[in-house]
């Protein structure tokens, strides 16, 4: 009984799999080590974009600025590389990953010092963050040969046979397991959204909790953003806009529940590759590249109408499960 | 009583005084006092509403008084959080359960306060200090065990692990044995008694007296937020404290109407219900109350809604003077005359940021104002002339629900299903949380209602209400009706026994 | 409330309502809309003089118009906690259709019907998902946002359909007087029926029940599903209109029209004094709200401000009105 939880991802792992080995019975050349290591490469963002989200939706709550985010942590690099060029790559990402959280404390402090609902919020700096990246870019695009070569270079170089940037992202997978399984704080974002009311009862300190995971959705972002913004070698206002949603659908696919208190480690990466799979595929077995945001949609209902057949509330189930015999 | 003798001249380890608490309409607390020594079972008594969850509440954090002071051992202390009331050594098993479905035994002891090595969870020695616990309670629960598998009874030993987890010094217990079985509520009493010898201080609230005569060494009794009388056990009766609680003699509680019942109007046949019940018979004439009593999760609320169309069952017949009737949801219930007074009154009873007026005229809105247009003065009409014969008091018409008391909310649920003009009218646990000047009224209003010809069903967990108010008794146990009592033979006793699946005590 | 048991008195009466006091009127989210409006167009007209052009004011309007027309309907939506994130969608699904349908011959006059009907199925799929599988409605229109415009790059790749007939672009280009867009009429007209229905019938009350207590109103014997999915409808049934106002002002269909509009729509409503929470909120609120949103970009639009700096104004102001009255509520307390 109590391995059940892990049901859900099995199947979607199986599924993922049949999927890959179906295109790669319609065009081999999908299954070979580049492709699969470009696809790897193509879903560390969504990957660790996904995990970070997860832990926010695991507290009920929501983050819609996660892209608008990303695209101004990106920009912000963009911009200091091109007036530094000196400065050290380190720093770089450091700066990255502290303005994307410096965004996600904005998110976190409105959400759990107001109390104000994370989805006003987050619609609102959404906004707010894009119209910034507008404002100190001045419209202008960055383009590859305006940052450095290191900057550009540190995301696809390997180490160990795998791109820099699919390392983050399964560093970000032993991370994110580590906090939710293993951590105090993960197990009470578990019970803080299962049960916000008893949380209290408890002593979770609930302001705390969502102060964190908005931070670190943000921190994850901002990191994202300088990893955006070298992969493509590219720079303006526009960069992954609606990206966010992607980030959701993961989620969603992976059998996070937007109701709080469910998802795992496993089911997210799960969802993100699932749809990495989609966006690698459709090229390679001749289908229309404009097919990819319907699929994406039909599987996101699809996985939300299987998910809330297993969520059901099965009532509480008084009557003994054996009719026992006295009585 | 050594142990209580001493306890008394010992410094005290929890002193209120003057603690008084506020919210909009409803003076929960005031100025409460009372003192709690080291190794001795305090009974917090008192009817339902009296402030007791309130004070709870304060004691373990969750509230701030509006005024008095709290001292610990001797020191004034402030807590704001549940967090203050664990470190100052104060525990609590709440009386709702507060559980968290997707995780273990284990975590659901400790979370707030998970052992940890460095920054890792120390699963290891959690699992250890959870099996001591559960051994200590004599269960048989896996630590590993998710709690969504288990019963309702083994969800609340669990609770009351987690209360031991603390090592605290206080230990409140908020109606602890409600959904337990009797071994287990030997368990429980063998648990508090350790407590006791261990020199900790207990908090005893219970509905039950047997159980408050048996542990208790001291009582407090609070009564509308007031704290009416204190001592030692031994002084008083079971007649006593009723009479603080109620603060009249306890004859004159329940006015009970005697009707002359008329031909059965709702008769239920083999009701039944994949999970929740089975095998539900019953009839119920008009100018009759039945009553329902059982332990909480006894099922009683799972088959009224049924019958109100909230769920559908998965067999049996429901028929309403003679006539079988359909019920796929709740309008057709309120069509054929059968209304449904829900437990949670605030959450699915009334809808408290309306006001009375549209939450009176609701379930009829169209029939009340003619046609699809909005008319308020007939809203009013129809709101003036059921709520005063209810007796509800309120500042106008206008005046959102939320701002009356328990009392008054209940009665504008109770006001909005009359102006349907039912034949059935379902009551669960009507009186719960509410004043007592609000609960005769509802009581009396039931003879009322028995008297124009209606049939009431009155689903509730207190005795005395369903021995008082009932003609027929009819008890649950496990989804199931075990026993139909007249009000002629029931006795508390006699229902007690069949509710908890226990031999009938042998009469002294 | 004292609690304790008074005497009876029969001859207690108890008034019908209060008499609204000149605070409490004054506190009115409404009012405060209307001063910030007032402010917005003294600001506006005295930084530039083509502001208080009657012209201009009226053409400015078919900006916000279309818009404001969904604006109504997730007013209604939201306020039965609920949310339609694929209004955007279900206008580029509904603009395809009516491509598709002129290029299969559809005279002009019944194109406006296709793009309607189009509209209000996958508002009914929008609804049916989310009520038959008890799903929130976030995600499923997260979910059908997708699936919708994903149907319109489907259809149309990188292609367009043009070349409406003129019967059809009517709709989205005709002024009345010669001075008014036919569509701020339209708005306007549904902005009236959206009021009345929401303050002055049954169906309103009832609306107003199940967002304040979706459980309560099914207790009380509403059919809470069959209202949601009414909505959806009604939410589709809106973004159909606005499709084709908005492919009749423009003149064609390009599979990312209205993009990212369900956003804004959003933030008008919540801005409007709609709780996010469901429950409450009003029809001349949110008007009221869409009226400030037009001026501010109008005003905004003649200093020559880009469109994508408005969104941090835009932005700040949806949080700074939910948070102020917080943070003041926070600061009188202690």
């Amino acid at each position: 009984m109590s391995r059940r939880p892990h049901h859900r991802e099995w199947v979607l792992g199986g599924l993922v799999l049949s999927l890959m080995l179906l295109i790669g019975v319609r065009a081999p050349v999908f299954l070979s080590w580049e492709s699969l290591d470009a696809l790897l490469t193509d879903v560390s963002i969504l990957t660790m974009m996904a995990l970070a989200q997860m832990l926010v939706i695991l507290t009920r709550g929501i983050d819609l600025s996660v892209a608008s985010n990303l695209a101004l942590s990106g920009m912000v690099v963009a911009l200091l590389g091109k007036a530094a060029p000196d400065l050290p790559l380190l720093v770089l990402i450091a700066l990255a990953v502290l303005n994307g959280a410096v965004l996600g404390i904005v998110n976190g402090g409105l959400i759990a010092g107001l109390g104000i609902p994370p989805i006003v919020v987050t619609l609102g700096t959404l906004s707010m963050f894009r119209g910034l990246i507008f404002v100190i870019s001045g419209g202008e695009w960055i383009s590859s040969h305006e940052m450095p070569a290191a900057f550009l270079d540190f995301p696809r170089e390997r180490l160990l046979g795998l791109t820099h940037l699919a390392w983050l992202a399964l560093l970000m997978l032993v991370l994110v397991h580590f906090l939710l399984k293993h951590s105090r704080i993960g197990r009470e974002l578990y019970a803080l959204g299962g049960n916000p009311k008893a949380a209290v009862y408890v002593g979770i300190p609930i302001a705390r909790r969502q102060l964190f995971v908005y931070t670190f959705t943000g921190a994850v972002s901002g990191l994202c953003g300088y990893l955006w913004v070298a992969r493509y070698a590219i720079a303006y206002t526009e960069i992954a806009s609606g990206f966010e949603l992607q980030v959701i659908a993961a989620c969603v696919i992976g059998g996070v529940s937007i109701a709080g208190g469910i998802g795992s480690v496993a089911g997210c990466v799960l969802g993100a590759l699932f749809l990495g799979v989609i966006n690698n595929a459709l090229p390679v077995i001749n289908v229309s590249p404009f097919w990819q945001m319907a699929i994406s949609g039909a599987v996101i209902l699809a996985a939300v109408v299987v998910n809330s057949r297993e969520e059901k509330q099965q009532g509480k189930r008084i009557l003994p499960v054996s009719e026992a015999p006295h009585g | 009583m050594f142990i209580s003798h001493v306890a008394s001249v010992t410094a005290p380890l929890l002193e209120l005084s003057g603690i008084s608490k506020r919210f909009p309409g409803v003076r929960a607390l005031h100025q409460a006092a009372f003192q709690l020594h080291p190794g001795e079972v305090l009974a917090l008594i008192g009817e339902n509403g009296a402030g007791k969850s309130t004070l709870v509440k304060i004691l373990t954090g969750l509230y701030t008084p509006d005024d008095g002071t709290l001292h610990l051992n001797g020191t004034p202390t402030r807590l704001s959080s549940a967090r203050d009331a664990w470190t100052a050594g104060i525990t609590a098993i709440h009386q709702e359960t507060v559980m968290f479905q997707e995780l273990s035994v284990a975590e659901n002891i400790f979370i707030g306060h998970l052992p940890q090595k460095g920054v890792r969870v120390d699963w290891a020695e959690m699992k250890r200090r959870a099996q001591e616990l559960l051994d200590q309670l004599e269960v048989d629960l896996h630590p590993d065990e998710r709690l969504k598998n288990l019963s309702i009874a083994q969800r609340h030993i669990v609770e009351i692990a987690r209360a031991l987890s603390h090592d605290a010094q206080i230990v409140i217990m908020d109606e602890p044995t409600a959904a337990l079985s009797q071994r287990e509520v030997e368990d429980l009493y063998r648990i508090v008694r350790s407590l006791r010898e261990q020199g900790k201080g207990i908090l005893f609230i219970s509905h039950k007296f047997e159980e408050v005569f048996e542990l208790a060494d001291r009582y407090v009794v609070l009564r509308d937020g007031e704290v009416v009388g204190t001592g030692a056990m031994e002084a008083v009766t079971q007649e006593d404290l009723v009479r603080m609680m109620v603060g009249r003699p306890v004859d004159q509680v329940f006015p009970k109407v005697t009707v002359e019942p008329g031909p059965v109007l709702l008769e239920v046949e083999n009701l039944r219900h994949p999970t929740e019940f089975a095998d539900i018979s019953f009839s119920l004439r008009s100018g009759e109350i039945l009553g329902f009593y059982g332990l909480v999760g006894a099922g009683r609320t799972e088959v009224m809604q049924a019958l109100f169309g909230l769920t559908r069952p998965s067999g049996g017949t429901i028929r309403l003077e003679g006539q079988p009737v359909a019920l796929a949801r709740p309008a057709d219930a309120i069509q054929a005359g059968i209304v449904y007074v829900p437990e949670d009154r605030q959450g699915s009873g009334a809808i408290l940021p309306l006001s009375i007026r549209d939450n009176i005229t609701l379930p009829l809105l169209r029939e009340v104002v003619g046609g699809w247009k909005l008319n308020t003065e007939r809203e009013l009409q129809r709101s003036r002339e059921y709520g005063t014969r209810l007796d509800l008091r309120a500042s106008n018409w206008g005046q959102h629900v939320e701002e009356l008391s328990g009392g008054n909310q209940q009665k504008v649920v109770i006001a909005k299903w009359l102006a349907t003009q039912p034949k059935v009218i379902i009551l669960d646990e009507p009186t719960k949380g509410i004043d007592v000047g609000s609960k005769s009224a509802v009581h009396a209003f039931m003879g009322e209602l028995v008297q124009q010809g209606l049939a009431v069903i009155l689903v509730s967990s207190e005795l005395p209400e369903v021995l008082g108010m009932a003609d027929r008794i009819a008890v649950m146990r496990s989804g199931r009706i075990h026993q139909v009592f007249s009000r002629e033979e029931a006795s508390a006793e006699k229902i007690v026994a069949v509710a908890l699946d226990t031999p009938l005590p042998e009469v002294a | 409330m004292d609690k304790s048991v008074r005497p009876q008195d029969s001859a207690r009466v108890i008034p019908d309502r209060l008499p609204l006091g000149l605070k409490e009127a004054l506190l009115r989210w409404e009012v405060l809309l209307v001063v910030l409006l007032a402010l917005v167009i003294a600001v506006n007209s005295s930084l530039s003089p083509y502001f208080l052009d009657l012209y201009n004011l009226a053409d400015s309007t078919v900006n916000f118009s279309e818009k404001a027309l969904i604006v109504l309907s997730m007013t209604l939506v939201i306020l039965c906690r609920d949310i339609d994130l694929s209004v955007a969608s279900i206008i580029a699904l509904a603009s395809v259709g009516v491509g598709l349908a002129h290029q299969a011959g559809v005279p002009g006059e019944v194109l406006p019907l296709v793009g309607i009907a189009i509209g209000l199925l996958a508002g009914a799929l929008n609804g049916w998902i989310v009520t038959r599988f008890a799903v929130p409605s976030i995600v499923v229109t997260i979910g059908t946002m997708s699936l919708y415009r994903g149907i319109a790059y489907v259809v149309l790749g990188d292609e367009a359909f043009t070349r409406y007939p003129a019967e059809f672009l009517f709709w989205g280009q005709h002024y009345a007087f010669g001075l008014i867009p036919l569509e701020f009429l339209i708005f306007l007209g549904f902005a009236l029926v959206f009021g009345l229905v929401l303050h002055g019938t049954v169906l309103g009350r009832h609306l107003y029940a199940i967002g304040n207590n979706p459980v309560a109103a099914r207790f009380t014997g509403l059919p809470v599903d069959r209202y949601r999915l009414g909505l959806f409808m009604v939410s589709g049934f809106m973004s159909g209109i606005a499709a084709v106002l908005l492919t009749g002002r423009i003149g064609s269909t390009r599979p990312n029209i209205a993009m990212a509009w369900e956003l804004e729509v959003v933030t008008v409503v919540v801005l409007g004094g709609v709780s996010i929470m469901g429950g409450s909120g009003t029809i001349p609120g949110v008007v009221l709200a869409v009226f400030l949103m037009g001026m501010v970009t109008f005003g905004l639009g003649l200093m020559n401000v880009p469109g994508i700096v408005m969104t941090i104004f835009i932005g700040g102001l949806l949080i700074t009105s939910i948070a102020l009255p917080l943070v003041v509520r926070r600061l009188t307390r202690s």
